[in-house]
């Protein structure tokens, strides 16, 4: 028997796709050319909502180089328009179009397009469109778009209220009643843009002969485009192959069928040669989905000890002016967890999603997930504040305890397994509370302005039961022991920066006992992953990574009986360890899958009814979803004189069950972490109140840079989930939800002395430092 | 009109007849081939594109290759020799300093620059060294990481 394979499972193990990364030979979209391909440039509204009463193309038909401009006119009937998932009673859908036709109703709404056989020409034909625009009243503020007498968005659906949604359980009236106090604050959770480095891209290429079509796509979702496409084209879904090549970071903004992509097929259909398409910067600020944007509500009833009785939220969604992909499900999400980490037994949330004249929103890192922790995360600080309490005990008084898991919330949700109290205990060890709070005591004898500030979270991650997603929860994956004993293993998952072509062979390596350098792990083309609901939610290793172990299950058993047939016994008499099978008893009667592979494709020794090949595939469907959870602990200090905030420490405690490999979990969470900060600190997507945009480019969109970001005292703690084989939680957007309210806590914390209790997000010194101007005016 | 450009990129002379309007972006990925470098944002502020241009780290997407005549460039794609990364790339290999990549060609090219001035230098220098480079997965503080390692790994080779 051979020694005992290396464990790789937990072993912060550096990446296997990094190589081509750094060393600049990675394929993105962008580096990708294909024969006669043509390029696309899009001519976008720079109104926010205006008639179009006329487009002349011919300037820019007649330059040398334009193969084809079109209108709306010329290409809205032969596209299908702009899918969204989330089927919610009453929604009422303006029916996006790949292009604007009669009217533009938000800025960078494509009214044309051009073909051109060089970028640049592409670009100076979009100069020469005439385009004869007739501005009409248009509306940036959702609360605004809710009067009366609002602009409308879309004047055919009648009003600007898309949805009202209403989430209630238990008797919220009683609970009121029975409160000794009503805590109340009203929450902005601003919008935001996702802004990956890589704009978006795509390049369409239709093969007449086989009536197919390809479309490489910069995308977190190829199987979900092949599943949607084809109601946009007319190419059926097994004529159509998906492709994500290297995509160059998502964050919700990728989560998403969009118009250009379908607009690039028709033309590569229409035109009979590939097309092009590379988004600016610009672009993407304007046409590339937005995140958050949400205003609450809160009051939440309490007991004098700080005990939760009840919370309501009324809060208005502001979904720009059409529907991508989950657009209407955010605000749901938020409603989902409302509650926190908390027991409390009556809830009611009522969502208005409104129409405004900007870009949609939809799923940006944590999707509604952010925005839910943000406002209860806030809300105990505010409640510990009105009841004179100390903001750790209102949270121990109200954790469900270790035990009390499965944990059944007034909201309809199950959570999976949890200790808050053991992740909270662990922060306050790791960063050293007690010290802490003599070193806010000391600065603030100094006249120091030094707030601490807890966030403790529980989110929803591993999206999910089938039952909760419109299309299918479930994920694929394939392994193949090749006949030389090598492994491929293909996820339905679309990794994007997050590594399971590492952390999936490490699990692989492990389980069927082979040297981590023999697998090869691929994803993202639907050619080769056949199925797959791809990566969103902090789903692929939990979900994908599951359906892997489920094919690792099927090839050892199917081992079994071929090592069995030529060790001359019976199968349940074998044993399989490290990459051996062997007699039980005997471990030096054994075959390894060096031995195996080969007799099972050459097929000339197999036991009756035995299929030859190494091959398994399976969708693995989790029971529920799974509810990571921590402790974030931040301490800052404020500048008087500037109002610039200061990190003093951050110390986090995440616990999203056994880790794969911890470096990437870190990586995971230092980068959630720093959207966090930027929401915190400085970033806020902006439209004027003609609902033009100003923050059209990183010129005008503050993004954290290397020197905004503190020294990370990091931890975990470790709760297995019984919802996947793995036991894994997820870890993707665990940053982006426990540091926002954590740090702007700790602002608030350390504004507190002068009586300030709530600031709305971004956190600018400009605004803090006119608060503590107010502040002083006030004590005078 | 078009105007021949000559530079050397990575120790190979490459000429082309541009468009005075081409970018030295462009001139790099579409006519050297080498896609190493890459475009955010078209307005030098994300730092994807940096390469250095007789050895000073510039944003290749705000400065025409007709700027660039006669110089010599040195992208990611030259930085490994026979085989060997680059103490840099092997910094943000080993510590995890990339998630989604894209952004770390440019991060890697800044980071070789700013050793190349600075070869001790603090963490705090290293933050303020690459403040012209965006990243919006890591977070940073792996880079940091990465680019403290090539440091050291640099000294130890010079001290040999």
């Amino acid at each position: 028997m051979a020694a005992a394979t290396k464990k790789y499972v937990g072993q912060p193990l550096k990446r296997v796709e990094d190589p081509r990364l750094i060393k600049g030979i990675a394929t993105y979209i962008d580096d990708m050319t294909l024969p006669g391909m043509l390029h696309v440039a899009f001519l976008r509204s720079p109104y926010a909502h205006a008639k179009i009463n006329s487009i002349n193309t011919d300037a820019a038909k007649a330059l040398p180089g334009v193969i084809g401009v079109f209108t709306g006119a010329e290409v809205n009937d032969k596209c299908g328009v702009v899918p969204c998932a989330s089927q919610m009673p009453d929604l009422k859908n303006p029916n996006h179009k790949v292009l604007a036709g009669g009217r533009a109703y938000f800025v960078g709404h494509a009214v044309a397009v051009v073909v051109a056989t060089d970028r640049y020409v592409a670009r100076d034909a979009l100069d020469l469109i005439e385009v004869d625009y007739e501005p009409l009243p248009a509306v940036s503020d959702p609360q605004k778009a809710l009067e009366k007498n609002s602009p409308l968005t879309h004047p055919e659906l009648g009003s600007n209220t898309a949805f009202t949604w209403t989430l209630a359980n238990g008797d919220i009236d009683a609970a009121f009643k029975q409160a000794d106090r009503v805590v109340h604050q009203c929450m902005i959770h601003q919008r935001l843009t996702p802004m990956a480095i890589e704009p978006r891209g795509c390049i369409a290429s239709h093969h007449p002969g086989e009536g197919t079509m390809t479309l490489w796509t910069s995308t977190q979702i190829p199987h979900l485009i092949r599943t949607l496409l084809p109601g946009m084209i007319g190419v059926a879904e097994n004529k159509l192959r998906i492709v994500a090549p290297e995509v160059g970071g998502g964050f919700g903004s990728k989560l998403n069928l969009y118009a250009e992509e379908a607009l690039c097929c028709h033309l590569a259909m229409r035109l009979g040669a590939p097309v092009k398409w590379i988004e600016t910067r610009r672009e993407n600020a304007m046409s590339t989905i937005h995140g958050r944007d949400q205003i609450a509500d809160y009051e939440i009833a309490v007991k004098k000890d700080g005990t939760l009785l009840g919370i309501k939220s009324r809060t208005i969604a502001d979904l720009g002016s059409y529907l991508q992909l989950l657009t209407p499900a955010i605000p749901t999400l938020t409603g989902l967890m409302l509650g926190g980490c908390y027991k409390c037994k009556a809830v009611r949330m009522d969502v208005t999603g409104v129409y405004t004249n900007k870009m949609a929103t939809d799923a940006y890192r944590g999707a509604g997930r952010p925005e839910a922790t943000y406002a209860i995360e806030r809300m105990m600080d505010v409640i510990a504040d009105e009841l004179g309490l100390d903001p750790i005990k209102v949270r121990q008084k109200n954790f469900p305890k270790p035990g009390e898991f499965p944990f059944n919330t007034p909201t309809g949700l199950t959570y999976d397994s949890g200790n808050y109290q053991g992740a909270l205990k662990k922060a306050q060890q790791l960063v050293g509370w007690e010290k802490l709070l003599k070193q806010r005591d000391t600065a603030r004898k100094a006249g120091k302005l030094f707030g601490i500030g807890i966030s403790t979270y529980v989110e929803i991650c591993a999206l999910g039961p089938s039952k909760m997603m419109a299309a299918g929860g479930w994920e694929w994956g394939c392994v193949r022991i090749e006949m030389s004993a090598k492994v491929t293993v293909i996820t339905g998952t679309t990794p994007h920066g997050q590594g399971q072509e590492t952390s999936f062979a490490q699990i692989v390596a492990d389980r069927l006992g082979v040297p981590i350098e023999d697998i090869v792990v691929m994803r993202g083309d639907t050619a080769v992953a056949h199925y797959g609901r791809d990566t969103y939610g902090s789903r692929a290793t939990a979900v994908g990574g599951s359906a892997i172990v489920m094919c690792i299950d099927k090839l050892v058993a199917k081992g079994k009986i071929l090592a069995a047939h030529l060790l001359r016994t019976k199968p349940n008499k074998i044993e399989f360890r490290d990459g051996n099978f062997f007699i039980k008893g005997s471990p030096k009667k054994s075959v390894t899958w060096k031995q195996l592979a080969p007799e099972s494709y050459l097929a000339k020794n197999i036991p009756p009814n035995f299929e030859p090949g190494f091959e398994a595939s399976s969708f693995f469907e989790p029971s529920n979803c799974t509810y990571p959870f921590g402790t974030h602990i931040v301490a800052v200090q404020i500048d008087r004189e500037t109002g610039e905030v200061t990190f003093v420490k951050y110390t986090a405690v995440d616990d999203c069950g056994p880790q794969i490999n911890p470096l990437l979990v870190e990586g995971q969470v230092q980068g959630g972490i720093a959207h966090s900060l930027g929401q915190v600190l400085f970033e806020r997507t902006v439209y004027d109140e003609n609902a033009q945009l100003i923050t059209g480019e990183f010129m005008d969109y503050a993004m954290p840079r290397a020197k905004d970001i503190p020294e990370y005292l990091l931890g975990s703690t470790v709760t297995p989930s019984p919802s996947n084989p793995l036991g894994i939680k997820g870890v993707g957007e665990a940053g982006t939800i426990g540091a926002t309210p954590a740090i702007a806590n700790a602002v608030i914390d350390a504004l507190s002395p002068l009586g300030i209790r709530h600031l709305d997000l971004p956190l600018l010194p400009e605004k803090i430092w006119k608060a503590i101007q107010q502040a002083k005016g006030s004590q005078k | 009109m078009k105007t021949l450009v000559k530079i050397k990129v990575n120790g190979v002379r490459h000429e082309h007849e541009v468009e005075p309007r081409v970018l030295l972006v462009h001139f790099l990925r579409d006519h050297c081939k080498l896609t190493g470098t890459h475009v955010g944002c078209e307005t030098s502020i994300c730092g994807a594109c940096t390469i250095l241009l007789d050895g000073k780290a510039v944003k290749s997407c705000t400065m025409f290759a007709v700027q660039a005549d006669g110089s010599e460039i040195t992208t990611v794609e030259g930085l490994a020799r026979d085989g060997q990364l680059h103490p840099v790339q092997e910094g943000f290999w080993e510590c995890h300093g990339l998630q989604c990549g894209y952004c770390t060609p440019g991060m890697i090219m800044s980071a070789v620059e700013l050793l190349g001035k600075n070869p001790k230098p603090t963490r705090e220098e290293i933050a303020c060294g690459i403040e012209g480079n965006l990243c919006r997965c890591t977070g940073y503080s792996h880079i940091i990481d990465a680019i403290e390692f090539a440091a050291k790994k640099m000294a130890k080779k010079g001290a040999k």
